[in-house]
């Protein structure tokens, strides 16, 4: 790897880990269940939301209440979502007059956006209204990140709390989300993209004439039903606008990652320059690593949040270096077709199909391994043509449950199942109760960690299986052979994890498509958030229990090498086997001969 | 239950308004006032008239003109109406024939060049509207264009420096060449002074 890759790399974890703290430290206090004098300020607007909402901000929420509080509100927003699709021919700021959206694909989308997923079965430039991009995805992009904060939240208090029945109070958790971290953040990034150059305007789209006039072909029936190529002279392009600026940077710091375009973060008009490219990579993993601070400021003990942080660094890291490996090592086929892959100082090489110029190989590796360690899901460039190595690391980050900085909370949440099996498994070891910071751990906890572990793990693998076995499934694949395995893999992976990237060859606009992905999104969100605050509940209930001799300490090396040996075990143990018949033979191969 | 629903909906329309109202046309009237430019799509405008956006590519074929990066957009190269990339797979055959027909058609518009062709100038882009070739690939085309404008190479080099871009701070992204600004230069270049025409074409953000 190059001097520059190294130092763009390096730079990328500086600015992030400076901002770690300060973010962090801001959250815990506005977070804080005292009021203090950020909460006091913002006190007059929160009483003003609740009036509104009929709600009343001192209620303590047991468990269940705050469950079935957080369904709810999801599963409205959800229908919504449907609605503004369904109805966007009727309805204003639709400059481009776009039809209603059919029934499958329109309650994929809702599902995608309410469960953090952001899968995009649409090509956002030639289907949806402004209004809808407004309205529906801008609106859930926020609400569905806020929940995720929410579980983490509750959590939290779980853990803080002593025998008592409350875990906080789900509309207070969401609201404070949005108002004091969510929207801030935002703001500042959707005027910092602007001035970069990507779009935010309501004008319509607008055509301007190409230099060079081309030719359009398409495959048309002829009448005797033979098709035939028919060619049109093409004199212009239709440059596509919207309200772009303020959707992309909340999608990118709500761990989001539905596009306002069909290519997402590759389209100039989405990610314009290296430094709008850096900034939005940064808001990736900029709320899941600040998280981490949270956790330890509001646990009583910081060294918590920095081992979780550290274990999240020691399973990026490797997978960050082998990705952007693979990708610059490029494809002996393009070689052989005489394409000259060797980086230098006038190009960068590597394996440019599917990436942009002016992101070259190492900003479009970093892009795809954040991406996909947070449940983010927007691409710079398209994973499909990644090598089959390099392809591989996207795939697995995701399926190794979204807990490697993980979505905007619900990372942090995934993380905490695993270390309860962690504690679980070294109790074992030593022949004792396992704690976690003055809570026992016992059947309940273990159980419950162990269901919010495994469902994505098994609605990855039997839905795999499903799509393979069934016509309908197979008939989506675009490339031939092993890799039209990984299509699919990989899009079970992404929809059962809650991450929204693709294999975009797959056609996956299509009932069966819409369906089994939908179904997966859905039971991949909420019966695990459900799962963690039935933890958070049965962990509120419990006594404190003080650290004895016998206590695994969380802060050490030692526990942070155990839980990142959970994790990989897990996700190795899993999806093996599928990896083998996937990326991994597709790489064999192509360097057999 | 019938609590929950209520709550739920009154909080829902009241974040709605503030997330999906109130801030889009906050961003759109601050972005429109400090950086209309940028916020409007970055057109390049001369003399009233749009000659397209600097931000998105078009498709080039003239021996004349610097040649973009293969664009998988349908029905035709640069659609920006519908962007995407081929989605090919690395092993893909299709993908390798693609690769070996764009080096066919770049030899056979300069059949003396034997130089090695750099691998942007024949892999399609992520978004097929990527504005930009590596200064390999612009280096690359030289020759060609100058000898079918009849220009001197140095010349048509010092055009391709200026639309080049470099990395930001040194450090981020890739050093770029504009293609679009550059091919306008160009043109500029073949029908007047060249220090009169270039000073038409408006400077890039």
């Amino acid at each position: 790897m190059s001097a520059n890759a190294l130092l763009r790399i390096g730079l990328y974890f500086a600015v992030l880990l400076v901002l770690v703290k300060p973010l962090g430290a801001w959250m815990a206090l506005v977070f804080d269940e005292a009021p203090n004098r950020v909460t006091r300020t913002g006190a007059p607007l929160e009483r003003l939301i609740y009036r509104l909402s009929g709600i009343r901000a001192d209620e303590d929420m047991p468990w269940q209440r705050y469950a079935l509080a957080m369904l709810v509100f999801n599963v409205a927003g959800l229908l919504v979502v449907y609605l503004l699709q369904r109805l966007q021919g009727w309805l204003p700021l639709n400059p481009q007059g776009f039809p209603a959206i059919a029934p499958d694909s329109a309650m994929n989308t809702a599902i995608s956006f309410a469960t953090n997923t952001n899968w995009q079965g649409y090509a956002g430039e030639s289907t949806l209204s402004y209004l809808t991009q407004m309205l529906g995805l801008t609106v859930q992009n926020f609400l569905s990140a806020a929940t995720g904060i929410a579980v983490l939240l509750a959590l939290i208090r779980g853990l803080v709390r002593r025998s008592t029945n409350g875990i906080g109070n789900f509309w207070v958790d969401t609201t404070r989300a949005t108002l004091y971290v969510l929207l801030p953040l935002s703001l500042l990034l959707a005027l910092a993209l602007a001035a970069q150059g990507v779009v935010q305007t309501f004008k319509p789209y607008q055509d301007v004439p190409l230099l060079q006039p081309t030719t359009a072909s398409e495959t048309v029936t002829g009448p005797d039903g033979t098709p035939h190529t028919r060619t049109t002279p093409v004199a212009t392009q239709q440059l596509p606008f919207g309200p772009a600026a303020s959707q992309v940077a909340i999608k990118q710091l709500g761990t989001n990652g539905g596009g306002f375009f069909n290519a997402n973060s590759a389209h100039p008009y989405e990610n314009p320059t290296p430094l709008s490219n850096f900034l939005e990579m940064l808001a990736i993993l900029l709320i899941p690593a600040a998280l981490c601070w949270t956790f330890g400021e509001r646990v009583g003990d910081r060294r918590q949040g920095w081992a979780l942080l550290a274990t999240m660094l020691l399973i990026f890291v490797p997978l960050l270096l082998a990705c952007t490996a693979a990708e610059q090592a490029g494809n002996p086929a393009l070689a052989a077709a005489g394409a000259d892959q060797t980086a230098s100082a006038l190009q960068p090489g590597g394996n440019l199909e599917g990436k942009e110029t002016r992101f070259g190989i190492v900003d479009s590796t970093l892009w795809a391994t954040a991406t996909t360690a947070a449940s983010n899901g927007s691409v710079n460039a398209m994973h499909d043509s990644f090598t089959p190595l390099g392809g591989l690391v996207p795939m697995w980050l995701m399926q190794l449950g979204e807990v490697i900085f993980g979505g905007v909370g619900s990372g942090l949440y995934g993380l905490l199942a695993f270390v309860i099996v962690a504690v679980f498994i070294a109790g074992l070891m030593v022949g004792r109760t396992p704690e976690y910071l003055g809570k026992k751990i016992e059947a309940y906890e273990m159980k419950m960690a162990s269901l919010v572990v495994l469902i994505p793990c098994a609605l990855v693998v039997v839905g795999t299986a499903i799509a393979v076995l069934a016509p309908a499934g197979r008939a989506g694949i675009a490339n031939p052979g092993i890799h039209g395995f990984s299509e699919i893999l990989y899009a079970l992976s992404s929809a059962s994890n809650n991450n929204g990237s693709a294999f975009a060859g797959l056609s996956a606009n299509t009932p069966f498509w819409n369906t089994l992905l939908g179904i997966c999104m859905f039971l991949a969100r909420f019966p695990v958030a459900i799962g963690m605050l039935a933890i958070a509940g049965a962990l509120a209930a419990k006594k404190h229990v003080p650290p004895s001799a016998g206590t695994l300490p969380t802060h050490t090396p030692l526990f942070i090498v155990l839980l990142a040996c959970t994790v990989i075990v897990i996700g190795a143990l899993t999806f093996l086997p599928a990896l083998a018949l996937g990326p991994i033979a597709e790489q064999l191969g192509m360097f057999a001969h | 239950m019938a609590t929950l629903i209520r709550q739920s909906l009154r909080l829902l329309a009241v974040l709605t308004v503030l997330t999906g109202l109130l801030y889009p046309l906050a961003v759109t009237g601050l972005a429109q006032w400090l950086f209309p430019q940028a916020a409007n799509g970055s057109l390049i405008v001369r003399d009233g008239r749009v000659l397209g956006s600097a931000l998105i590519g078009q498709p080039f074929s003239d021996p004349k003109y610097f040649w973009s990066r293969p664009s998988a957009t349908t029905p035709f190269p640069d659609n920006s109406a519908a962007s995407g990339g081929s989605n090919l797979g690395p092993a893909n055959p299709a993908l390798a024939d693609a690769v070996r027909q764009r080096v066919a058609a770049l030899r056979a518009a300069d059949p003396g060049n034997a130089a090695p062709i750099p691998v942007d100038l024949v892999t399609a882009s992520a978004s097929g509207l990527d504005p930009h070739i590596s200064p390999a690939a612009a280096a690359w085309q030289v020759p060609r264009v100058a000898r079918v404008r009849s220009l001197a190479p140095a010349q048509v080099a010092a055009l391709v420096a200026q639309a080049t871009e470099p990395r930001r701070f040194g450090l981020l992204g890739e050093p770029r060449v504009n293609v679009l600004r550059l091919n306008l230069l160009l043109d500029a270049a073949g029908a007047a002074e060249p220090a009169r025409a270039v000073a038409h074409v408006p400077q890039f953000p």
